[in-house]
């Protein structure tokens, strides 16, 4: 009777390891520790930001001859990057764009392995005619063109940060699920599974302890690519207007220098950099993604 | 006989699909914010347009009855008439189309040429200093943001250096028969020029990095050792017995790719003012034309959807496994 309790006890210690174990960190790849080094800079950015920033981005700012502080080059009365063409804060707008990327980015991608891993899970281990009408979902998820659909959605919304996170909830989790699917079909045949199911465990007990632990670290990878997805969709999604006028983000800041001919005029200073970062951010998603798929499927490291 | 239930199934499939999508795309703009009447009736329409467009789509009808009567006007043509064109959606959407097809079509046979070469290329340097500089840099150019490209190579090589035209299809006051004749003239593929190389730069990591890891499958089968053992040059080898087995995969990711393009260009197409769908489309949301809006999304829908089964059959015909279950 007292040995029970201690036995249930140690191997939750080894689930919990387990679990760990799945999101550790991929620290042996120089690729990944690139990337996450990268994020670990856009995290301290995005905290700080307040800190960091020289202006409130949203300030229109004036010369010490009172005239508007427009187009202003790098350097020019110490102004980091430049000004805009309203006479707002270049560098300070860049520090205040990484916390909507990571916010929206972070969101995004949770809601995107989550939803994913439900419909993988429950469409697997269920299969019948769940798993037929889940399927067919996705099917009709792959149907949907993505960013016209944001678009669309965008238009319609209030105009809000959260209109990306509520477009890829409802499209993008039709990836990770079909991959999560084929994941848990494998696992509900394993012996262990089988074994859980004739000593009486309920279906949820079962998915909860046998299934989920095992999918979790292909929802982490998926749910990493869905990051850079995010910033990239919310990033077009504000350069076609559709964004949040009231919060500052790097696609906003490549619409406001768009519209205001910043191309033809030369003002490099001002569209390179928040381009600059999307990429930064995004590709370090990539980097520490491939890390994920060396643990995942060693066949792949060579 | 098998091979025929696939590709029934997969049409029935698709059919399904397209049903969906329309399903949705119809109570999308239904329940948007505002009259449901906003959908097709703009306000400055004469009475006499507004009842005639009423009962055309049945707007005091229901809102089943309106769907089904949708869906018959879709089978006939009839997606409605532009507020801002004052002319039938079917058409406008017609005409736009081949626009965004060219400018789709070339810049993915450009980055797959590409694609496929380097890849072969970087699989047969594996392991080396070229590969790790070559594999970052491919990735990178999957995390830009496509109209950022755009912006880019619009000030360099538009603004700057004066070498190519800032947007459009045509020098101002160039007038051609035809969008045949427009397409085969010079000064339409000076214009097609810059964002073709902006989506091909774009799309060639797809093909690339799918040629690359499929070259280094093949390269380790049995055949290709024998090839080895027989003496055969290793540019032989590489080209004629690997890479030709390599393709056929990426090959039938072309059609994934047309699909995701078409997504995509609606930002390219805003950058360089390119009259297709995409900016139609931002367009129309933009100034809340509905009827247009939907049309160019039903459109773009339809591409996506029938690339998908393209590839679904692809992908049956080319692996005898899937054919089999």
């Amino acid at each position: 009777m007292f040995s029970r309790p201690k036995v249930s006890a140690s191997s939750r210690l080894a689930k919990l390891r387990r679990a760990l174990g799945a999101v550790r960190l991929p620290l042996h790849d120089p690729l990944a520790i690139i990337g996450l080094g990268i994020y670990a800079f856009f995290i301290v950015m995005a905290v700080f930001a307040p800190l960091i920033a020289t202006h409130d981005p949203n300030e229109i700012l004036f010369t010490s001859e009172f005239a508007l502080a427009a187009d202003l080059t790098p350097g020019t009365d110490g102004y980091i990057l430049g000004t805009t063409t309203l006479g707002r804060d270049i560098f300070s707008q860049i520090v205040w764009g990484a916390r909507s990327a990571l916010l929206i980015g972070l969101t995004a991608a949770f809601m995107v392995a989550l939803i994913g891993s439900i419909v993988g899970i429950v469409a697997g281990y269920f299969g019948g005619w769940v798993d037929m009408v889940l399927m067919r979902l996705a099917d009709v998820a792959f149907g949907i063109p993505f960013l016209p659909f944001v678009i669309v959605l965008a238009a319609f919304l209030e105009p809000s940060i959260w209109n990306v996170v509520i477009a890829m909830a409802l499209v993008l989790w039709r990836d990770t699920g079909r991959v999560i699917r084929s994941q848990t079909l494998t696992l509900r045949n394993r012996v262990y599974v089988e074994a859980a199911r004739v000593s009486g465990s309920s279906d949820f007990k079962i998915i909860l302890r046998h299934i989920a632990p095992n999918v979790l670290p292909l929802s982490f990878l998926y749910g990493s690519i869905a990051i850079g997805w995010a910033i990239l969709t919310e990033a077009s999604i504000s350069f076609l207007g559709f964004g949040d006028p009231d919060s500052i983000s790097w696609g906003y800041m490549l619409q406001d220098a768009f519209a205001s001919q910043a191309l033809s005029k030369g003002s490099y200073y001002w569209f390179v950099p928040p381009g600059f970062l999307i990429i930064l951010i995004v590709s370090a998603g990539f980097f520490i993604t491939r890390g994920y798929e060396q643990i995942l499927f060693p066949k792949l490291d060579r | 006989m098998k091979a025929i239930t696939v590709i029934c199934a997969r049409l029935l499939q698709t059919a399904f699909v397209l049903l969906a999508v329309i399903t949705i795309l119809f109570f999308m703009f239904r329940l948007m914010p505002g009259s449901p009447l906003a959908a097709y009736i703009d306000p400055n329409f004469t009475p006499e347009q507004q009842a005639t467009l009423m009962a055309r789509f049945g707007l005091d009808q229901p809102l089943w009855k309106q769907y089904l009567i949708y869906l018959r006007n879709l089978l006939q043509g009839d997606l409605g008439e532009s507020f801002f064109y004052r002319q039938s959606v079917a058409e406008r959407v017609l005409a736009l189309l081949p626009n965004t097809l060219i400018l789709t079509f070339t810049s993915l046979i450009v980055a797959y040429i590409f694609g496929v070469l380097a890849g072969a290329y970087l699989a047969w340097k594996r392991g080396s200093v070229v590969e790790q500089i070559c594999l970052p840099l491919v990735l990178t150019t999957r995390a830009m943001p496509e109209f950022w490209l755009g912006m880019l190579l619009l000030a360099v090589f538009s603004f700057s250096l004066g070498w190519f035209p800032a947007g459009g299809t045509r020098e101002p006051g160039a007038e051609y028969g035809s969008i045949w004749a427009l397409y085969a003239s010079a000064d339409f593929w000076r214009h097609m020029a810059l964002p073709v190389l902006t989506l091909a730069i774009y799309s060639q990591g797809l093909p690339l990095l799918l040629m690359r890891s499929n070259m280094m499958d093949v390269m380790r089968e049995d055949f290709v050792t024998m090839a080895r053992i027989k003496g055969l040059s290793t540019f032989s080898v590489v080209i004629r017995h690997a890479a030709r087995n390599a393709l056929l995969p990426v090959m039938t990711s072309f059609a994934i790719a047309v699909g995701y393009q078409i997504q995509g260009n609606v930002v390219v197409e805003t950058v360089f003012s390119w009259p297709g769908l995409g900016r139609e489309l931002v367009r129309a949301v933009q100034t809340a034309d509905y009827p247009l809006a939907q049309g160019a999304f039903l459109m773009i829908a339809v591409v996506v959807i029938l690339m998908n089964l393209v590839a679904d059959l692809l992908y049956a015909a080319l692996d005898p496994r899937v054919t089999r279950d």
